[in-house]
C-alpha cells in the first residue's frame, strides 16, 4: 500500500466519521488472558482532545464513505460532491493494532456508509472484527456501528465481537426525521436496537446458569441524535431519550450540535453556529436523569418545553420548587441533597458519611467540594447565618448569576447596567 | 518536637510507631530532603526499621478498607512535604479512633488525604492516557516521562496487562528510573543518559523503519477528527494541559 494513499483514505475517512460524537471506551470487560494486545479499561481512557474540546479514544472511521443513501444530515449523502474511498479489511486491522500499540487509542470505533445493500457491508465490519479478535489476538475495545436492515445472524456474530454497538435515532422525532431522510424510518433502528438488546439479556441469563458463555457486547448499546435541524423542542428530544434509555437499556444517548453541512433550504444555513449551549444544557438533563435520580418530567413538561439557557437545569429546577428548600445538610437523605444547587454525587456522598461523626460546619462543606455560594441559598447547616426574609427564586437566581460568570454568554458581560 | 526521616514510606510508617512508644505530643514530621535544624526545637532522626513499620502497616490493613490503604499509598507518592505531615496525623487519628474514622471527612487529614489521593490518581490516569510509545529498530517500545508524582508503582501493572505481547520501557526522566517489560516480568531500570540529545527521545536513526508513517499518521487522523467550526480552545487546554504536550506526538509539529 502506498504511503500517500492510505494517508488521503485516512483523512477522507477520519473526517466523514468525526460528526458521530459518541467516544466513549467504557463498559468493557475484556481481560487479556490470551497473552495478546489489549486489554480493557473498566471507565475508558481519553488518550488525547482535540482542538475543539472533544475527547479522542477511539479510531474512529467509516470503512467507506460510499453511500447508497440520500439523508440530508449526512456528510458522505449520495448526492454530496466530497472525495470517496474506502478502506479495505487489512488496512483497517493494521491501522488499529499500530495505533493501539503505541498507546494511541484505546480501540476502534467503525462505521461504515451502505455500499450496494445492508447486508453487504455488515459482513465486511464483522470481517474486521473477527481478524482484530481471532487473528491478532486483539483485546482493546471495538464500537460497531449496527447496519439497520442487516439480517439477525450477521447482527448475532458481531456481537460475540464487538464491546459496544449502536445505531443512530439521527433526528429526535419521527416527523423530523422524515422531513430530512424520507427513506429512514425510527422502526428501522428499533428493531435491531431491540434484537440486540434482548440478546444481551439472554447471554447474561445464560449466564447465571451455564459457566462459559462467550461475551455479547459487553459495553451495551448507544444512540445518538442530531440537535438543532429541526425544530423539536428540549422536551421532544429529552422524552425520546428517556423512552429510549427505558426500552432498550441503553448506556448511552448522544446529542450532537448540528454543523451545518448542506445548503438545502429544509435545513439551518450554512455558516450557522452549531448550538453548543444548547447541547450542554442537554447533556445535563441526561446526567439528572441518569445520577440525580430526577424524572424527566420534573425538568421537561408541558409548562416548561425548553431548558432554560442562563441556568442550568438542575439550579432552574430548585428555583422553581423552593418549597423544599432549604434543607438542613445535617438532616435530609441523600436523595434530596444530591438535589441542591452546587453539590455533587462525590460531595453528596462525603456530607452523609461525615455527618455521623459531628453536625456539619460551612467550612467543612467547602472543604469537601460543595460550590457554596450556589449551595447557601438552598441549605442550612451548623453555623448558617440567620436570615430573617425568605428569598423568591427568581431573586435567588439574580443573585447567583450576578456573581457567576457564564462561559457561553460573553457577548452580556460587558453590558452597560443603568439602574 | 520535629521528626526526621528518610522520605522511604517505611521510614514514615517508622515515625507513627516511635511517637507511640513515647507520646510526645504534636510532632512535625519532616524528610531529611527538606529539614532544617531550627533553634528551641527538639529533633528526632527516625531509624527506619522493617519490623515496625511492618506492624504499623498491618494495623491500618486490620483498620481501613482497601480503597483507603491505597489512598494512603498514593498521598505518600505525591511526595509533597505537607502530604507526609497529613499521612503521619492521620495514621495516628485512625489507630486512636473505632474503625470507619476514615470515612470523617469532616476530618482536616482524612480530607486532605482524599485530596492529595485525587491529584495522584489523576497523573496516574493523564499517564495512562498520554503516554505515546515510539517502537525502536530492535522492536523495543520506549516512552520517557517526567510525571508530577511519582506514579510509575501505580501504572506498571496496566502496562503489563495491556501490552503483554510487546516489550516496553517507561523511563521517569525526573526520577531518573524506569519500567522494562520483558514479555515476562516488569523490572526496575535505570539508564546512564550519556548525552543530551538522548534525553528526550532515542534519535531517529535507532527507530522502527515504519514509526514515521503511524506518527505521520496519527497526527493527520488528529487534524480530521477536529470540527473547526466548534474550535473550543479553552476546552482543549483544560483537558490536556499544556505541560503534557511534549508527551504527545499529536503535538509535535511536522
Amino acid at each position: 500500500m502506498s504511503f500517500d494513499r492510505i494517508r488521503e483514505k485516512l483523512n477522507i475517512l477520519a473526517d466523514a466519521a468525526k460528526y458521530d460524537v459518541s467516544c466513549s471506551s467504557s463498559g468493557g470487560t475484556r481481560k487479556n488472558n490470551n497473552k495478546g494486545l489489549g486489554d480493557s479499561h473498566s471507565s475508558g481512557i481519553c488518550h488525547t482532545y482535540t482542538e475543539d474540546g472533544r475527547c479522542v479514544s477511539l479510531l474512529k472511521i467509516l470503512l467507506t464513505n460510499h453511500c447508497i443513501y440520500d439523508c440530508l444530515f449526512c456528510v458522505s449523502r449520495k448526492s454530496n460532491d466530497v472525495k470517496r474511498a474506502a478502506f479495505t479489511v487489512d488496512e483497517v486491522v493494521e491501522l488499529t493494532m499500530n495505533f493501539y500499540r503505541r498507546n494511541y487509542i484505546e480501540g476502534l470505533f467503525l462505521s461504515s456508509g451502505i455500499f450496494k445493500n445492508a447486508d453487504f457491508t455488515m459482513e465486511r465490519l464483522l470481517l474486521v472484527c473477527k481478524k482484530l479478535r481471532l487473528e491478532q489476538k486483539y483485546n482493546g475495545y471495538i464500537h460497531l456501528k449496527t447496519i439497520p436492515g442487516a439480517s439477525d445472524e450477521l447482527i448475532k456474530e458481531a456481537g460475540l465481537y464487538a464491546d459496544r454497538m449502536s445505531i443512530n435515532l439521527e433526528m429526535p422525532t419521527e416527523a423530523g426525521l422524515k422531513l430530512l431522510a424520507p427513506e429512514k424510518s425510527h422502526a428501522d433502528v428499533i428493531k435491531p436496537l431491540d434484537f440486540v438488546q434482548k440478546n444481551i439479556a439472554q447471554f447474561s441469563a445464560d449466564k447465571k446458569l451455564i459457566k462459559h458463555v462467550p461475551k455479547f457486547v459487553p459495553a451495551g448499546q448507544s444512540t445518538q441524535m442530531v440537535i438543532g435541524a429541526t425544530p423539536e423542542s428540549d422536551k421532544d428530544i429529552m422524552y425520546t431519550a428517556n423512552t429510549f434509555y427505558k426500552n432498550f437499556s441503553l448506556k448511552r444517548v448522544y446529542y450532537s450540535g448540528y454543523v451545518p453541512i448542506s445548503d438545502d433550504t429544509r435545513m439551518p444555513v450554512l455558516g450557522t453556529q452549531p448550538p453548543l449551549l444548547r447541547e450542554n444544557r442537554l447533556y445535563q438533563t441526561d446526567w439528572l436523569m441518569r445520577f440525580y435520580g430526577f424524572k424527566v418530567q420534573e425538568i421537561l413538561n408541558d409548562a416548561n418545553p425548553n431548558l432554560d439557557i442562563d441556568i442550568d437545569p438542575k439550579l432552574s429546577w430548585a428555583i422553581r420548587n423552593m418549597q423544599h428548600f432549604p434543607v438542613d445538610i445535617n438532616k435530609a437523605d441523600y436523595k434530596m441533597i444530591l438535589r441542591i444547587p452546587g453539590i455533587g454525587v462525590m460531595s453528596a456522598q462525603k456530607i452523609v458519611q461525615a455527618r455521623k461523626f459531628g453536625k456539619l460546619r460551612i467550612d467543612q462543606l467547602k472543604k469537601m467540594g460543595v460550590a457554596y455560594n450556589r449551595a447557601k441559598h438552598f441549605i442550612t447547616c451548623v453555623d448558617t447565618p440567620y436570615q430573617i426574609k425568605d428569598y423568591q427564586g427568581t431573586q435567588i437566581k439574580a443573585f447567583i448569576l450576578a456573581e457567576s460568570q457564564s462561559k457561553y454568554l460573553k457577548t452580556d458581560s460587558n453590558q452597560l447596567i443603568l439602574f | 518536637m520535629i521528626y526526621v526521616f528518610d522520605g522511604s514510606l517505611p521510614g514514615l510508617l517508622t515515625a507513627v510507631f516511635e511517637w507511640f512508644e513515647r507520646k510526645p505530643g504534636f510532632v512535625s514530621l519532616k524528610s531529611m530532603e527538606i529539614f532544617q535544624p531550627e533553634a528551641f526545637t527538639e529533633v528526632m532522626v527516625i531509624d527506619t526499621n522493617a519490623e515496625k513499620a511492618d506492624r504499623v502497616w498491618d494495623g491500618l490493613q486490620k483498620k481501613m478498607k482497601k480503597t483507603w490503604l491505597r489512598n494512603f499509598y498514593c498521598s505518600y507518592l505525591s511526595e509533597i512535604p505537607e502530604a507526609y505531615q497529613h499521612l503521619f496525623q492521620f495514621t495516628i487519628y485512625i489507630f486512636q479512633n473505632q474503625d470507619g474514622a476514615e470515612t470523617n471527612y469532616g476530618n482536616e487529614h482524612v480530607m486532605a488525604l482524599s485530596k492529595y489521593a485525587k491529584s495522584v490518581e489523576r497523573e496516574k490516569h493523564r499517564m495512562e492516557a498520554f503516554i505515546r510509545f515510539q517502537k525502536t529498530g530492535d522492536g523495543m517500545f520506549y516512552a520517557s516521562i517526567d510525571p508530577d508524582f511519582n506514579v510509575l508503582p501505580l501504572i506498571n501493572n496496566h502496562f503489563k496487562n495491556r501490552y503483554a505481547d510487546q516489550q516496553w520501557i517507561i523511563y521517569d526522566l525526573k526520577r531518573k528510573y524506569g519500567l522494562h517489560y520483558d514479555l515476562n516480568t516488569v523490572e526496575e531500570i535505570t539508564i546512564d543518559f550519556t548525552t543530551e540529545a538522548n534525553k528526550k527521545n532515542p534519535s531517529a536513526i535507532l527507530m522502527d523503519e515504519k514509526e514515521e508513517l503511524y506518527s505521520l499518521l496519527w497526527k493527520d487522523y488528529f487534524k480530521s477528527a477536529n470540527i473547526v467550526a466548534r474550535k473550543n480552545t479553552k476546552l482543549h487546554v483544560k483537558h490536556v494541559p499544556k505541560r503534557y504536550w511534549k508527551y504527545l506526538t499529536e503535538k509535535q509539529l511536522g
